[in-house]
């Protein structure tokens, strides 16, 4: 194949609506040759693959670049905008709408857009399964004539079409080598005389347009676009402020003859353009009103009034015992293997620094995460098909009006859900799921409280409390503590959006696509990006993370005078030892004593290192909420990843390796500490629930957003946490 | 022939055809980005549990939308 490339400079790009399968033709024409794409200046991520177009003298390659999903070509969300700019900076040879054939009139508004800018245009007229089943027929040849854009009938599902359709892109990138031919549609008897006035202007003064038509500067302008106001400003105030002034006028008078903004105008006529090829193009043979169809008649009890919720509640339900019993010996699995990797290094390699850095540090830390790769794969898996099949728009669909109260969004349920909404689930992809969220305030919000959610990390810690001082009521507990995560998430998100994140709610306005069979390719390729989003964070952040953290929980180590001692202890334990031995005797206690001293000594070192000597001056404020130094140290821990809690306060109790999953032994040294108190347990699960995310999680916070943010959610969150546990544990002291 | 309500007002399983769509900015952009248009017939095919939003079904498709937007489309009944 290799001897067949001849070429690699051409770029498709990729557009249409959300829900019209474009991904789904992205994954079709590039198969797995696809990355990540960031585009300068935008946070919306873009995927860029290749395909190989088959012609005369061999295969060229084509890179292909997926736009995000746009409903027009405006610039108010950070999709459009990507979109926009992706067409006029990177100008590629050509680009490919694929349109949801079976409502095509609204998925040609977006082709037209295209069409008026003037970049050569392949219509991919998707769906065309679901177009014949509905009894309806659509003359392609036609369209092609009536629109001067090649239309190819793809079905995406199954790849029908996708080589003549990379061929039509190819071949019209070829005949206009980079020639844009903008389509000229009338805007009626007011304001087609302003936009040929405007369109002089445009055009005499050179710099306005740049690379783009004049004309479609002027509809700008008339829409009332910021961005391309902006520019014209910048680049010539005189000529700008003319353009203003007379869009201003004729603005006022539709206003007063047509009640109209031009915007509206301009759609209006769009429409209208639309409507004159739809008319020819679509027929409806078999038309019958009566017939419902199999996807509205799902959501006649899917999204009723009572079977709604009660499925909505059910599948969740499912979801999760799903991700957990099919994850759990994978889980195992794979977790078992990261401990045979520590026991053989630690076999293998001498004791020391080196050892203890990659069996704590490296293994240890980086295992932890990896674990729950499986777990993690599962649910990413469910929720794709959630996604793709049309339900989680339902879901949005069903839950805005309990959000918008707190001044979220339907599609919140999404992350709250994946983050822990259910115990047991995992921020990060939490985090990551909030990308369903086209506002950005909103998703903004979303994204700051989702931490709240009791994820599988934090569990441990809750029934480790639990068992400590509430025995027996162990379930109680971790519903008490889901209930109050959603609470606390919920009026934090209020909270947030009355003052940092202030802002309108968005428009809801949303579509509601037919429920459809997720493809199992589709699927799989999701799962596979996201999970390997995760892991590659494992091998790189966590990693610099477990070893920063290693570091601080083992240097300075102990003083010599107090490791000569502890030797010296040792060595008399021995030798008593290997008397008995000698004997013929085995004396039990004498092994307890050893361990004993091991532990004490851990302890001490623990004291004794920069983490210990921080949890010991935390403790100063700490005391207010009723934590002694070893908590401090383990919640410190926790910022890296919350499975470190528990583990780090077994190691602060002398036990040296506390197993996180069995808790039951550092519940018992708990319950007997006289410096901690069942206030106290009460104040650090409250603690837990609210404190800053872990690392990974800030981490895929700062991607989602910024880094400022991601600073707020630590320090927020944590003086948050704080006030409420001094505040619990001042209360329950009083009534102890 | 004026009969209009908004669409708020409107039953579920009634049809009807769009009048005018008065919201601006922003929200009139997305409505109209979605196919909402003066002379489009439509269905109010559900509510949400809490009875916001709603379902409308257009000629080729579905969308939701809250009743606070349903307020600036202003619909008409339509026989049959």
């Amino acid at each position: 194949m290799e001897t067949l490339v001849q070429e690699h400079s051409m770029t498709i790009g990729l557009s249409g609506n959300p829900n019209c399968g474009k991904t789904t033709m992205f994954n079709a024409l590039t198969g797995s040759h696809q990355h990540v794409g960031n585009w300068p200046g935008v946070t919306v991520v873009t995927k860029m693959g290749h395909a190989v177009v088959a012609g005369a003298g061999g295969g060229v390659e084509v890179d292909i670049v997926d736009l995000p999903g746009t409903y027009s070509l405006t610039a108010y969300s950070e999709e459009e905008k990507a979109a926009r700019n992706f067409l006029i900076k990177t100008r590629p040879a050509a680009v490919i709408d694929v349109l949801n054939a079976d409502a095509l009139e609204r998925n040609l508004y977006l082709a037209v857009q295209i069409m008026e800018l003037g970049v050569p245009l392949v219509l991919a007229l998707n769906m065309m399964d679901e177009v014949r089943n509905h009894g309806k027929d659509i003359d392609t040849k036609l369209l092609t004539e009536l629109t001067g854009c090649p239309a190819i009938e793809t079905v995406a599902r199954s790849g029908q079409g996708k080589l003549c359709l990379l061929e039509a892109a190819y071949g019209l990138a070829k005949e206009r080598a980079g020639r844009w031919k903008p389509l000229h549609i009338s805007y009626g008897p007011d304001l087609d005389p302003v936009l040929d006035e405007m369109e002089a202007i445009i055009s005499k003064a050179g710099e306005l347009a740049g690379e783009v038509p004049p004309r479609w500067v002027g509809i700008k302008i008339l829409e009332g676009d910021e961005s391309i106001t902006r520019r014209c400003r910048e680049a010539d105030p005189e000529a700008a402020a003319r353009l203003e002034a007379l869009a201003a006028k004729v603005a006022a008078h539709l206003a007063k003859t047509l009640r109209a903004a031009p915007d509206a105008i301009i759609a209006d006529y769009r429409y209208g353009y639309i409507a004159g090829i739809t008319r020819q193009v679509v027929r409806y043979p078999k038309v019958d009103a009566e017939r419902i169809r199999m996807s509205d008649r799902m959501d006649q009890v899917l999204t009723h009034q009572l079977a709604g919720p009660l499925a909505m509640a059910l599948i969740i339900y499912l979801v999760y015992i799903l991700t957990f019993k099919a994850g759990k010996l994978p889980m195992e699995l794979v977790q078992g293997a990261f401990a045979w990797l520590g026991k053989t290094a630690e076999a293998a390699m001498p004791g020391g620094l080196l050892r203890s850095l990659v069996v704590s540090g490296i293994i240890a830390g980086v295992g932890g995460v990896l674990g729950f790769v499986p777990l993690i794969m599962i649910m990413f898996f469910l929720i794709a098909a959630l996604e793709d099949s049309g339900y989680v728009a339902r879901m949005a669909y069903m839950l805005d009006r309990v959000f918008r109260i707190f001044g979220l969004h339907g599609t919140s349920v999404l992350p709250f859900i994946v983050a822990g909404g259910i115990a047991g689930g995992c921020a990060v992809p939490g985090c990551m799921a909030t990308r369903a969220l086209r506002s950005p305030k909103e998703k903004l919000a979303t994204l700051l409280v989702t931490p709240f959610m009791t994820c599988g990390a934090k569990v441990p810690v809750f029934l480790m409390l639990a068992a400590a001082f509430f025995p027996g009521s162990e379930a109680g507990v971790m519903s008490l503590v889901t209930l109050t995560a959603w609470v606390a998430a919920l009026l934090v998100a209020k909270l947030l959006r009355s003052t940092v994140v202030k802002g309108a709610s968005t428009p809801f306005v949303m579509e509601l696509p037919p429920y459809r069979m997720p493809t199992l390719s589709g699927l799989c390729i999701h799962t596979w990006e996201r999970s390997w989003d995760y892991m590659r964070k494992a091998g790189t952040t966590i990693l610099a993370i477990s070893v920063l953290l290693w570091a601080a929980m083992t240097f300075p180590g102990l003083p010599a005078d107090r490791a000569s001692a502890f030797d010296a202890r040792a060595a008399g334990v021995q030798e008593r030892i290997a008397a008995a031995t000698a004997q013929g005797q085995q004396i039990p206690e004498l092994e307890d004593a050893l361990k004993e001293v091991a532990a004490q000594r851990s302890e001490e070192a623990l004291k004794a290192s920069a983490a210990g000597r921080a949890g010991v001056a935390l403790e100063a404020v700490s005391r207010l909420a009723g934590f002694n130094w070893r908590v401090n140290i383990a919640l410190v821990g926790g910022l890296a990843a919350k499975e470190v809690i528990v583990s780090t306060l077994g190691t602060a109790y002398s036990l040296g390796e506390v197993d996180a999953e069995d808790a039951a032994p550092l519940s018992r040294l708990l319950a007997q500490d006289p410096t901690f108190s069942k206030a106290a347990a009460l104040a650090l699960i409250i603690f837990v629930i609210l404190y800053a995310p872990c690392s990974v999680t800030m981490v895929t916070m700062a991607r989602e957003s910024s880094w400022k943010w991601a600073a707020f959610a630590m320090t927020f969150n944590t003086g948050l946490a704080f006030v409420a546990a001094v505040a619990v544990f001042q209360t329950a002291r009083l009534f102890s | 022939m004026n009969n209009c309500i908004t669409l708020r007002q409107a039953q579920v399983n009634q049809k009807l055809r769009i009048c005018s769509v008065g919201a601006q900015g922003e929200l009139g952009r997305r409505i109209r980005d979605m196919g909402l248009m003066p002379g489009v017939e439509v269905t109010v095919v559900g509510k949400a549990p809490l009875r916001d939003p709603v379902a409308l079904r257009l000629r080729d498709f579905t969308l939701a939308l809250r009743n606070s937007e349903a307020d600036h489309i202003v619909v008409e009944p339509v026989e049959g």
